[in-house]
């Protein structure tokens, strides 16, 4: 046999690859909707309850900003996984798979990308929240329909790096029991030294990340009217 | 019109308290356009921030039509303003909106009907020339253009009030003219009442019909364009209508003075006049005439001999309704 039919044969490839594949982007979709709709409201909350924000509240800022985002950012990916593995079983009944991975993805990255909204909040400049309020809008109308929307192009941004940042960590998650090419490339490249594998699950990986960014960048310029 | 009545703002910078208004009063009739000029620290940014309650005054009230804007309610608040339209320097548009949604935006917000916005913008945009620009972004504009948006979004709620915060210190001199001849063809059409904040005295001479200095937080000086020019005391004169260049100080021998005059007398060949009614040389140092509004106003400096009786001389120019100050010859 030579060397391709041989790969053409390789259960690795022909049974586990295509799972391993629809596991990752399970875990990648799940995590990356919750993230990016709980960071929203997070990172919303981080800007406007700031003493300069249109909302000033000192408690509430001081509770998201220096102990929920900044305790959990500061806890290294690998760690907080593990760490996180109980309560992924009382979430979702169970630790293992995709599913239970996605609870521990998504409290990884929300307050990366809360903290990304943030900054993509603070750069719509005072002058229009100023403008908005002295039409007579409300603050929740100041946030709906001139804050989020000046803030578009970087909020979208923000969305392309978090999703990239999600599917690199989701790998790691594979490790811990969630499955995934994450676990092929474990289980196949480093045990069994099966080089063939390694690289296939690359560069799935790869072109995963390439098409979430040429996408990304295609929606932000889409949306960017400045 | 607009009243505003003793306003003060003091604001807290760590252990002082810093006056950045200090009793500001003021009223501008319906229909008039009305400047404050002030020197930048003179406390025009916190004036117009009171103005729009975007910052709670400390003490003192504003009121449009008789309507309080002071010490009401959020609700209360937000409809007040809908009363004053604000025109800004940058213009402030939303880049995510067209040209149209801009204008669009104010209505929206107390749900107005689509068909009844679309109406109104497009009524709007034409009265400001911008109809053929409806679908495009503000990026795609001049700055002239989205300043002329501004005008059509602070428009859009029918307010009683214009209140422009340097409208035209980010614009050209061309573009700044088309700007104010604008403002006040707006004005002559809705009788809009116009506050215009400013540091430029250009904007004043263009369009103002009165005209109030502010310093250090405080009017030191107000009144109508005509009385604040030909007020030879007053500080607004000299720079509303200045000498061209270094005026020259007087060479030699004589006396010299500044003479301050508008309308009638701006017609009338005053100098000759003097010459011919006390026999005397008359050297005019410098001088600038300009027609502001329908208005003539002259700015001249004389000199005359030294052996003239110049008592007799102000005497009969100041019975003439001239405004005269004495600037010795060194």
């Amino acid at each position: 046999m030579d060397y391709f039919t041989e790969l053409l044969n390789n259960p690795g490839i022909t049974k586990a690859m295509w799972p391993a594949t629809v596991e990752t982007m399970q875990m990648v979709f799940i995590s990356s909707v919750v993230s990016v709709v709980v960071g929203l409201l997070i990172g919303i909350l981080l800007h406007t309850t700031d003493k300069t924000g249109l909302a000033p509240m000192r408690w509430l800022n001081v509770i998201l900003s220096g102990i929920i985002v900044n305790i959990t950012r500061s806890i290294p990916f690998a760690i907080l996984m593990v760490a996180l593995i109980p309560f992924s079983a009382l979430v979702v009944g169970t630790s293992l798979g995709p599913i239970a991975a996605s609870v521990s993805l998504t409290i990884g990255t929300v307050p990366f990308f809360a903290r990304l909204v943030e900054t993509a909040l603070r750069d719509v400049s005072s002058g229009k929240i100023d403008a908005a309020l002295v039409m007579g809008s409300t603050k929740m109308q100041v946030i709906r329909k001139v804050m989020v929307p000046e803030a578009l192009p970087g909020i979208v941004s923000a969305i392309t790096t978090t999703v990239v940042t999600i599917i690199g960590y989701s790998a790691m998650a594979g490790l811990v029991g969630g499955g995934g090419l994450g676990r092929l490339a474990y289980n196949y490249g480093y045990t069994r030294y099966e080089l063939e594998i390694m690289i296939i699950t690359i560069i799935i990986i790869v072109i995963m990340v390439q098409v979430v960014q040429i996408l990304g960048d295609w929606i932000a310029r889409k949306v960017d009217h400045r | 019109m607009i009243t505003v009545s003793d306003l003060r703002k003091v604001y807290r910078q760590g252990s002082n308290d810093v006056v950045a208004l200090d009793g500001v009063s003021l009223e501008v009739p319906t229909g008039k356009i009305h400047g404050i000029v002030g020197h930048s620290g003179a406390g025009k940014s916190t004036l117009v921030r009171c103005l729009t309650l975007l910052d709670q005054p400390t003490s003192g009230s504003v009121a449009v039509n008789g309507k309080e804007l002071t010490n009401v309610d959020s609700d209360a608040l937000r409809n007040a303003r809908r009363r004053i339209g604000m025109v800004f320097q940058h213009a402030n548009l939303f880049d995510s909106r067209t040209t149209e949604q801009n204008v669009a935006y104010p209505l929206e917000l107390v749900g107005t009907p689509k068909k009844e916005i679309a109406e109104k913008v497009a009524q709007l945009l034409e009265l400001v020339g911008l109809t053929k620009f409806a679908k495009g972004y503000p990026s795609q504009l001049s700055g002239g253009q989205r300043q002329r948006v501004g005008i059509a979004r602070a428009l859009a709620t029918d307010p009683d009030v214009l209140l422009c915060d340097e409208p035209t210190s980010a614009l050209d001199p061309a573009t700044t003219d088309e700007i104010l001849e604008l403002v006040r063809k707006l004005r002559d059409r809705l009788n809009i009442t116009v506050l215009i904040i400013t540091h430029e005295m250009h904007v004043v001479k263009q369009i103002c019909d009165s005209v109030s200095l502010l310093e250090a937080g405080k009017i030191v000086e107000h009144g109508d364009l005509e009385a604040v020019i030909t007020n030879a005391s007053g500080r607004l004169a000299s720079t509303l209508l200045p000498l061209p260049g270094e005026a020259p100080q007087a060479e030699g021998a004589g006396r010299v003075l500044d003479l301050l005059y508008t309308g009638a007398q701006a017609t009338e060949p005053v100098i000759s006049g003097i010459a011919r009614k006390f026999n005397t040389d008359v050297n005019v140092l410098a001088g600038s005439v300009e027609h502001l509004g329908d208005q003539q106003f002259a700015h001249l400096r004389v000199q005359f001999a030294p052996d003239v009786d110049i008592a007799a001389i102000i005497e009969h120019l100041e019975s003439t309704g001239i405004a005269v100050t004495v600037k010795e010859a060194k």
